[in-house]
């Protein structure tokens, strides 16, 4: 079957040297390769808050990294990390099939407006200077955005 | 025919009953503005990430409960979505659980 893909994201304390991350950062990509997994890319947050406290931390160094791999991969991951102390926290989440998702409403959207512009006598794309202006949309825009209640 | 009977007394107590609730909802109404449609249909984002703390944020308000879809908005799906994104953020402390 093929490999899945999936995010894991781990926090570090906020005291942990550029050494601590790239030794931690070794361990992960040494389990990875162990068994048979890739690491796409490897994202670092930074220091960040966090919205509440974890032991006594109140700030933590983020790390994302996007691994493809076998789910065995990912449960060893998963156990690993939880023995590790200097990772304060860490999740793991699959996100192949919801991208397919994602893509595919993407794509069946784009190809419907598409078919109904050419319907019109339209080219398919949106030329520049048709429709209404960004600016006239965001004044009658009357979608939630957390300004009330 | 017993059905019948009942019929005048019950009337009236329910054409009462509507009155009451007629002027009390009138009183409360003004001033709510309604949101018609759900954000997330119609700015075209398929992707709710639990990554995305700035799209989050407004459905997590000071107590950290997630926002009901009467008051969001939202449409069920997208509710849905917005739901296990934020309950992710919440394991990775990007989104508080409970705040005093």
């Amino acid at each position: 079957m093929a490999d899945r893909q999936y995010e894991l994201v781990y926090i570090l304390p906020p005291d942990s040297t550029e050494q601590q991350l790239a030794e931690l950062h070794e361990q992960v990509e040494g389990i990875v390769s162990r068994m048979n997994g890739r690491i796409e890319k490897t994202e670092n947050w930074g220091r960040r808050k966090l919205a509440y406290e974890i032991g006594r931390h109140k700030e933590g160094v983020y790390v994302l990294d996007v691994i493809e791999g076998s789910g065995e991969l990912m449960k060893e991951l998963d156990r690993r990390l939880k023995v590790m102390d200097q990772v304060i926290r860490h999740l793991i989440v699959r996100v192949d099939a919801e991208r397919k998702v994602v893509e595919r409403t993407r794509g069946k959207r784009q190809a419907d407006s598409e078919r109904r512009r050419v319907k019109r006598g339209l080219p398919p794309q949106r030329q520049p200077g048709e429709g209404r202006s960004a600016e006239a949309e965001a004044e009658d825009d009357d979608h939630f955005d957390g300004m009330e209640a | 025919m017993p059905f019948g009977q009942g019929g005048p007394g019950r009337g009236r107590r329910g054409r009462g009953d509507k009155k009451s609730t007629d002027k009390g909802q009138g009183q409360r109404r003004p001033m709510f503005r309604r949101r018609k449609v759900c954000k997330f249909c119609a700015d075209k984002i398929d992707d709710i990430n639990y990554k995305d703390v700035k799209l989050l944020g407004p459905f997590v308000p000071e107590r950290g409960k997630v926002l009901p879809r009467r008051i969001s908005g939202a449409c069920a799906m997208h509710q849905r979505k917005l739901q296990t994104a934020i309950k992710r953020a919440r394991q990775i402390a990007l989104v508080p659980y409970v705040t005093e």
